[in-house]
């Protein structure tokens, strides 16, 4: 591809599809609708108000579009309720971003047609909120495509989004899990699968050779648990971590990528959000759990990237690839007291010009789910304390009741370190020059350094 | 050996079991957990009837609205449809038929029709008949088969008469995107993928001449 991506012949397809009142689904959701009137009222019952954390998204006309609880369906009024107070504020030439009442926080995020609202009472800081809502619009699109999402709305200003969202809800159900406890989100960064430069590279190499010949491929991109392998790119294009994680998401929430190769249209809000690429999706082998996408704009390159992927395993078979994966993926985490650097309990390590970051594996006293979450509202709170706008402030040291945190932005790293509660200054600071050292010596195998073009 | 390939394109409601027939037929399993096939999903399958081996390239679409403009992609060029509905939820039976009128209006080369009526293990809950939808099938001049993914039944029947049908098509002169021609066989055939034919020769004339055709 020479004349960038908006041309791609993808657009075309997309821009012709149908949305007729009598289209084929909408029965569907009659049905689903006429189940749920049956149904009491929601917002009377105790485990529903009682939810820690609410997300909402509907139409700037009010209709309901996903709830994280319960059936939108049953929660018109309040849809209607969060729609008046939007437009209400709009008004008057303003913008609503937050609402405090007692210890629940309202959250909101309006963008293009749609507005999301986070209601939470987990004390979270309300641009954390924002974020969070800021990756559900991102999936939306995804989705979608913006260009979709803009048409539909234009068209019909009380269109039914769900209609086109069918079968992607739990999409959002997921990423709604996963940004609540994968610090990735929070750090824009992603996790790279540890191991030898060396091995990445001959993986790497071995994808740019079995994909010379093939046009209009923008991105190759290899994960495993959750963990970046390697990306392959056309060298005039960047990925971008968010769009990353929306890859990611859905190949974590996708059981069906497992038994089949799979054409799937991806649209990478950050990348393009006017139009689909499609990627051919499938895991490397029945022996090896890594997950391979060929992104291009190209919606006809599925039988060459099949083949493509056929010989990019075949070769990484034979030059032992397949084995260095598993044996990547099967080898014990790093845990924080394998460092053996006293006081440090936890921490997470941004190398920001490549939008990656390290931590150890979790371990006492984080084994526990609610101690996993209250670690990462820790850091929520300490990266935003940092990251505060307005003051230049680069380093944070905060002594807590149950650990002390410390956070600290460079132009080239950022780190937010847990210790213990009674850990003194001067040791937190050897501790972290221990800890830096020892980055410095496993940054070769901790993150992909090199870019690769094909 | 004489090759038939073909093209089979599934088309039906989200969530009527498409993939779990595929999946059950050719993965020979059944997931409690498959998600929702997001685009497309592309197998392949050899069935060996007689002395001709039938092999399918098989189109899992998704079945939802998202993905409506991009269908005509996978049944472009088709020879079989499999029209799956589940037999617990009538709508999905009145979607078929609009698949079939789409594929009517749009696809010119004779193409096998298969309906498939899929959970039959939750026969107590029926609401499209059998005769209904044998009824509809005659009609459009195609076959009916009742399944159920979760137990595994039907499922081999809906394949091989794909197969059987995809081999007489292969005589019509009006086919042409059908790709027929004879092969060497090969030795890595995957057996739990092949059927029907205990003790097929491996030792055929190759012979590229015969009745071979181009594919799209
Ligand atoms: N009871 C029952 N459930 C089935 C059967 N086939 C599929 N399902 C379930 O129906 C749901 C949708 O199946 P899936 O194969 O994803 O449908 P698709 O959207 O048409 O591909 C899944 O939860 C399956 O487990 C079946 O024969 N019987
Ligand atoms: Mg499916």
């Amino acid at each position: 591809m020479s004349d960038g991506t908006k041309a791609s012949p993808g657009v075309g397809v997309i821009g012709c599809v149908s949305l007729k009142e009598d289209d084929i689904e909408s029965m569907e959701i009659e049905d689903k609708k006429r189940k749920n009137d049956e149904e009491e009222d929601i917002l009377l019952v105790p485990e529903w108000k009682e939810k820690r954390k609410h997300i909402f998204i509907l139409s700037s006309a009010g209709k309901p579009i996903y709830s994280r609880h319960g059936s939108e369906d049953k929660l018109v009024t309040l849809f209607g309720v969060m729609q008046a107070l939007v437009s209400f504020v709009q008004d008057s030439q303003d913008t609503i971003h937050s609402i405090q009442a007692g210890n629940v926080t309202i959250a909101f995020l309006t963008k293009g047609p749609i507005i999301l609202v986070s209601v939470s009472r987990t004390g979270e800081s309300v641009n954390n909120m924002k974020l969070q809502l800021l990756y559900v619009y991102n999936q939306v699109v995804s989705v979608l495509t913006l260009t979709q999402l803009t048409r539909v709305f234009e068209q019909r200003g009380n269109f039914d989004l769900r209609r086109l969202l069918a079968g992607s809800e739990r999409l959002i159900d997921h990423l709604l899990n996963f940004t609540e406890t994968q610090p990735g989100f929070l750090l824009g960064a992603v996790k790279c699968l540890p191991m030898a430069s060396s091995t990445r590279d001959v993986i790497s190499q071995t994808i740019i050779n079995s994909c010379s010949k093939i046009k209009n491929l923008v991105f190759a991109i290899l994960i495993a648990d959750n963990k970046l392998i390697t990306v392959v790119k056309m060298k005039k294009y960047n990925l971008h971590p968010a769009d990353l994680h929306i890859i990611f998401n859905m190949v974590n929430s996708s059981e069906s990528f497992k038994p089949a190769e799979s054409w799937t249209p991806i649209c990478l809000p950050t990348f393009d959000a006017s139009a689909y690429m499609h990627g051919h999706v499938s895991y490397l082998s029945e022996d090896c759990e890594a997950c391979l996408l060929l992104l291009s704009i190209d919606r006809d390159m599925f039988f060459n990237l099949s083949e493509a992927k056929q010989t990019i395993v075949d070769k990484l078979r034979r030059n032992n690839s397949l084995e260095a994966i598993n044996e990547a993926l099967h080898r014990p985490s790093i845990c924080a007291s394998d460092l053996n650097i006293p006081n440090v309990w936890h921490f997470l390590y941004k190398y920001n010009s490549v939008s990656q970051f390290w931590g150890p594996k979790l371990e006492a006293p984080y084994v526990k789910k609610e101690e996993q979450e209250r670690l990462l509202h820790l850091y929520e709170k300490l990266h935003s304390t940092v990251h505060k706008s307005g003051r230049t402030l680069k380093l944070v040291f905060q002594q807590l009741q149950t650990e002390t945190m410390l956070g600290w932005v460079t132009s080239g790293f950022e780190l937010y370190v847990t210790f213990d509660p009674l850990v003194t200054k001067k040791s937190a600071i050897n501790a972290i020059n221990k800890l830096l050292n020892w980055m410095k010596k496993e940054e070769d195998r901790l993150f992909i350094l090199n870019t690769s073009n094909f | 050996m004489r090759t038939v390939e073909g093209k089979v394109v599934v088309l039906g409601s989200q969530g009527v079991g498409k993939t779990s027939l595929v999946v059950r037929y050719i993965g020979k399993m059944f997931s409690h957990h498959i998600s929702p096939t997001i685009g497309a999903s592309f197998f392949t399958c050899n069935i060996n009837i007689d002395d001709t081996r039938v092999k399918l390239q098989v189109w899992d679409t998704a079945g939802q609205e998202r993905f409506r403009s991009m269908v005509p992609m996978y049944y472009r060029n088709a020879n079989a449809a499999l029209l799956v509905f589940d037999i617990t939820q009538y709508f999905t039976f009145n979607s078929i038929k609009k698949w079939v009128s789409e594929l009517e209006r749009n696809v010119d080369e004779p193409m096998v029709y298969c309906i498939v009526g899929n959970k039959t293990d939750l026969g107590t809950h029926r609401k499209v008949s059998r005769e209904e939808a044998q009824q509809y099938a005659n009609d459009i001049g195609g076959k009916y088969f009742e399944s159920s993914a979760l137990h595994d039944e039907g499922i081999e029947d809906v394949f091989v008469n794909t197969a059987m049908e995809l081999i007489s098509l292969s005589k019509d002169p009006l086919t042409r995107s059908l790709r027929i021609y004879d092969s060497v066989e090969s030795t890595l055939r995957s057996p739990s993928l092949t059927h029907y034919d205990p003790n097929d020769s491996s030792s055929s004339e190759i012979d590229p001449a015969q009745n071979s055709k181009q594919c799209c």
